[in-house]
């Protein structure tokens, strides 16, 4: 049984340059602030900066990493608070928490979730919602 | 200037099929460093319930983003895509996609306000299999940075 309180294995995901040129081709997002540094700071940012929906599918990995099956995450958002900006060729580190904030009698467990980048955080409102094991051995 | 208000509500036509296959579930998720076997091998996809193998729950902005630009690039609203920011995202599944999905979008514009000289659009993506069997909504924000932000 899931309480309410644990603390989901915690990751670091190095971000490079790289890394964000692949999930551009990806996810089919070419925007040029992610792969462009002359671009980027020609539009007043401080550097490249990554993805926010790279950003948002490297934390959702700490959900299903612990869930197992990926497919036990019904529900996922997050808020986009500070860029995650990613100097060549030194990169950017993200650093994820996980902490079940609810576990309810319908078999679903909310994961509040805490991205940082340099001990900043990075997301606000980042949360998952999740089958818990036990109810999604019982689903068809 | 504010964007039209009137915007909100509107529905825009359902996207051409997306049709969702296993090699770019695979390509998806090798971009985000994700081995989980759910996504690339059938065989372990349907041990655990699923009839393909299934994409990260992320995938969705693959279909979704080019749905909502209907809305960001439409000429009446007017937006200036060199200023737009993602300013939140969040995903509702009724199931996870899988390879073999037909997918296709209905876009609504859920809210247009304005703060702190940004223009804020929310929209709602709801996405179904041409089957009609519905699959995720997708509500996302858009921040359209004013000229002083």
């Amino acid at each position: 049984m899931t309480e309410v309180g644990t603390e989901l294995p915690s990751q670091s995901f190095p971000i490079g340059r790289a890394d964000l040129v692949r999930y551009a081709g990806a996810s089919g997002d070419f925007n040029p602030i992610h792969w462009n540094e002359r671009f980027a700071t020609e539009v007043g940012l401080p550097n490249v900066i990554a993805h926010g929906m790279y950003t948002m599918a490297l934390v959702c990995r700490v959900v299903t990493d612990w869930a197992g099956d990926p497919g036990a995450v019904v529900e996922y958002g997050v808020r986009f608070t500070r860029p995650v900006v990613v100097p060549d060729p030194e990169g950017a580190v993200l650093e994820v928490t996980g902490v079940v904030a609810a576990a309810g009698e319908d078999g679903l467990g909310v994961v509040d979730l805490t991205a940082k980048v340099n001990g900043q955080t990075v997301l606000a409102k980042a949360r998952a919602t999740v089958r818990l094991p036990a109810a999604s051995a019982e689903s068809p | 200037m504010p964007l039209d208000q009137s915007f909100v509500g509107r529905v825009y036509a359902p996207t051409a099929p997306y049709e969702v296959g296993r090699e770019k579930i695979r390509e998806f998720a090798d971009a985000i460093g994700d081995a989980n076997p759910a996504y690339r091998d059938p065989e372990a996809a349907k041990a655990l319930g699923h009839p393909d193998v299934i994409a990260p729950p992320t995938f969705a902005v693959i279909v979704t983003s080019r749905a909502a630009h209907q809305v960001i690039m439409d000429p009446e609203l007017g937006v200036d895509y060199s200023r737009v920011v993602h300013g939140e995202q969040r995903f509702v599944h009724t199931r996870p996609i899988h390879a073999g999905d037909a997918l296709t979008v209905v876009v609504t514009v859920e809210n247009i306000r304005s703060a702190a000289g940004n223009d804020i659009v929310s929209t709602r993506g709801d996405v179904s299999t041409v089957e009609g069997e519905p699959v995720l909504s997708a509500y996302g924000t858009l921040v359209v940075r004013g000229a002083g932000a």
